[in-house]
């Protein structure tokens, strides 16, 4: 890209020895007149150089501010590492005024919760993204996918009022009745159920998710050539085998990929969970009862923590969260390559 | 003629110079309504001045002073001897106003004015009082007809002045209190739910019935909300007001130590509310602009004349007299 420009450069600016060669060439080496155009705007080489620089720069900044995360992070919580080592992740107390800090109901409340909004959301996005791509009337379409877009630009805070005021009376009064009465048996769901808690909170980030996981599905979805599409319908499959066996099936890598941005947003929430989980550190099976979470903990003691070693133990606990990101994703990126080769397998 | 206006001109740039002070102070929320109403009536005042508080909370208002990163700091929690020593400027506590902490609950059928003894209120937060209907409440309350339900007791999930001042006062009251929970801004519940802000544990209470728990007395009071009566220590039903608050104040300033850090919680006397608290500014003794010590020096005698006037309409309690007399000779030190 870069040779032909050069060789043409001096053609216009400082008239030097390749000019001769340049003017006595066949027209098809002659620079076009886009070519001329594009280097009176350009300067050439040297702009190519610094834009490749420069890209370079930003995508290597990515490691260090995750390097410079972790510095920070590891630095700052030095006194609650050496004063609880391993312990501190599978401690079960947080007890400011003896100093006693595990962080192990906060890995599980952030782990269950952000699980439980996968759950509840993944269908649900999934759904919309297929009616939307291939079952809604043209008219509604950009109106749906418009308001979908709409809600991931509602702030959490914004989210956990609604919560507060309209999911928590819903969970408590409608929900969590039915689920008592016909799920009760399993352990989930049992009495008392106040509105705030583990099941509110995972059903508050399901909504924060869903345009996520929904939005990007469909684009992918609709990257699904047409053809591989009217091929499925040609050879007489049925409009839900057409989508599973062409579209979804095509589209399921970067449909995980959604889910994992999904999840990733799950795993950091703060405010709106803050406002609904019950900020009580426990491990219940009952999802009716009070969680906490990693970022609850941190948003909600790190402004009034007195004492070092209660500061550096809630910065741990930023670690921690640091971990689990990674941990979740690694995961979710295993399984993503475990069923990708299984496939390529079986086609081989 | 001539030399008159280079005087003007003189006093003029003078009062410029000094007049143009950025001051920062950051801390206690609690305190924060009135410290910005304070702040900007001063700063209108006193043209050129600005002071900006940040209300960030008690402990990051003391990490912050102690580190020279702001010019004076203000906590709901007096500091610690070992933070006195830690931080890197010589601080007074100067007390401002007073707070109160009351008690909410909702409890379908039943009214304001429910009484509850300070052992009850320990030993629902520590769950051996887990039902409205307990005989120690039904006892407080003769002729309410309380439900038999279990209680919720819902606490603040941020650390906060508010959580410091009752657990203050229930580890006074309660010695399994103390031993199994203690005091300090945030603390291990046993059980119940926490929600953030006072308006955060209001709203569940409004929106949950047989819910117990605490917030402000100006939220309580600004927000139209029932509260409780708590005895206090001379045995009688306080209904929390500021005058209850300044009787504390003033029971508790008979022996107050030099440097005004002490608890009021559970004060003596008969009309003192026993859950309040004085709040502080923490004022470097030596600030190390001597134009910004000299700001902070007249703010202090500005909040003692005009400020305090202020303090019972936005239903803070003002010092007693006795108190704001000491701290008049205390600021005297500061430069």
């Amino acid at each position: 890209m870069m040779q032909p420009g050069l060789d043409k450069l001096p053609e216009i600016t400082v008239p030097v020895e390749p000019q001769p060669s340049a003017a006595d060439a066949a027209p098809s080496a002659a620079p076009s007149a886009i070519r001329l155009f594009l280097q009176q705007r350009s300067a050439g080489r040297w702009a190519d150089g610094a834009f490749r620089g420069l890209m370079m720069l930003c995508a290597f900044s990515i490691f260090a501010i995750v390097a410079l995360i972790v510095f920070v992070l590891v630095k700052n919580s030095q006194l609650s590492i050496h004063a609880f080592g391993f312990k501190f992740f599978k401690g079960t107390s947080w007890d400011p005024v003896s100093g006693d800090f595990g962080a192990l109901p906060f890995i599980y409340g952030t782990v269950v919760s952000s699980l439980l909004a996968v759950a509840i959301a993944v269908p649900l996005s999934l759904c919309v993204a297929i009616f939307l791509l291939d079952i809604c009337p043209r008219p509604l379409r950009s109106p749906i996918a418009f308001l979908t877009e709409l809600l991931a630009a509602i702030p959490s805070v914004v989210y956990g009022l609604w919560a507060v005021f309209i999911l928590v009376p819903i969970m408590r009064d409608n929900v969590g009745p039915i689920l008592e009465k016909y799920l009760g048996w399993t352990g989930f769901f049992v009495e008392p159920n106040f509105g705030v808690g583990m099941l509110t909170a995972g059903v508050i980030l399901a909504i924060m998710i869903f345009p996520i996981i929904s939005s990007i599905s469909r684009d992918v979805m609709k990257a699904v050539p047409i053809a591989q599409r009217e091929a499925a319908l040609a050879l007489g499959a049925t409009r839900w085998e057409m989508l599973r066996m062409s579209v979804l099936r095509n589209s399921r890598l970067g449909i995980v990929g959604a889910i994992i941005l999904g999840l990733g947003r799950a795993l950091g929430e703060t405010m709106a969970v803050t406002m609904v989980i019950g900020n009580h550190p426990d491990i219940l099976k009952n999802l009716f009862a009070p969680g906490y979470t990693l970022a609850s903990v941190i948003a909600n003691e790190f402004s009034e923590a007195s004492g070092d070693l209660y500061l550096s133990a809630l910065i741990e606990i930023g670690l921690a969260l640091f971990l689990v990101t990674i941990v979740v994703n690694a995961i979710a990126r295993l399984l993503v390559w475990a069923v990708t080769r299984g496939e390529s397998a079986g086609h081989a | 003629m001539k030399l008159k206006i280079a005087t003007l001109a003189i006093t003029a740039s003078l009062t410029l110079a000094a007049g143009a002070q950025k001051l920062t102070g950051a801390g206690a929320t609690f305190p924060n309504p009135i410290y910005s109403r304070w702040f900007t009536e001063y700063s209108q005042q006193h043209p050129g001045v600005q002071i900006n508080y940040q209300s960030v909370g008690s402990g990051a208002g003391i990490r912050q002073v102690s580190t020279k990163i702001v010019d004076f700091g203000a906590a709901d929690v007096p500091m610690t001897d070992q933070q006195l020593g830690e931080s890197q400027v010589k601080l007074f506590h100067i007390p401002t106003v007073l707070g109160a902490v009351v008690p909410v609950y909702n409890i379908p059928g039943v009214g304001s004015d429910l009484k509850f003894s300070p052992d009850v209120i320990a030993d629902i937060y520590l769950g051996k009082i887990n039902n409205w209907h307990d005989p120690r409440i039904v006892k407080d309350n003769p002729g309410v007809n309380l439900p038999d339900h279990s209680i919720l007791p819902v606490y603040r999930s941020e650390g906060s002045g508010t959580t410091f001042i009752f657990t203050d006062y229930l580890s006074k009251v309660s010695p399994d209190f103390l031993a199994r929970i203690g005091r300090a801004a945030s603390v291990r519940w046993p059980l119940g739910i926490g929600q953030k802000g006072n308006e955060g544990v209001a709203g569940m209470i409004r929106n949950s019935p047989y819910t117990f728990g605490y917030v402000e007395l100006i939220y309580a009071v600004q927000n139209k909300m029932s509260y409780g009566m708590v005895k206090n220590h001379d045995g009688q039903w306080i209904k929390a007001s500021t005058d209850g608050v300044t009787a504390a104040a003033a029971s508790a300033s008979k022996n107050m130590p030099a440097d005004y850090r002490v608890s009021i919680t559970n004060a003596p006397g008969a009309t003192s509310y026993p859950i309040s608290s004085f709040t502080w500014l923490l004022i470097p003794i030596q600030s190390a602009d001597p134009a910004k010590g000299k700001v902070l020096v007249d703010f202090l005698h500005w909040m003692l004349e005009h400020g305090e006037a202020e303090a019972a309409p936005m239903t803070y309690a003002p010092l007693p007299k006795p108190v704001a007399d000491r701290v008049l000779q205390t600021i005297k030190q500061i430069h």
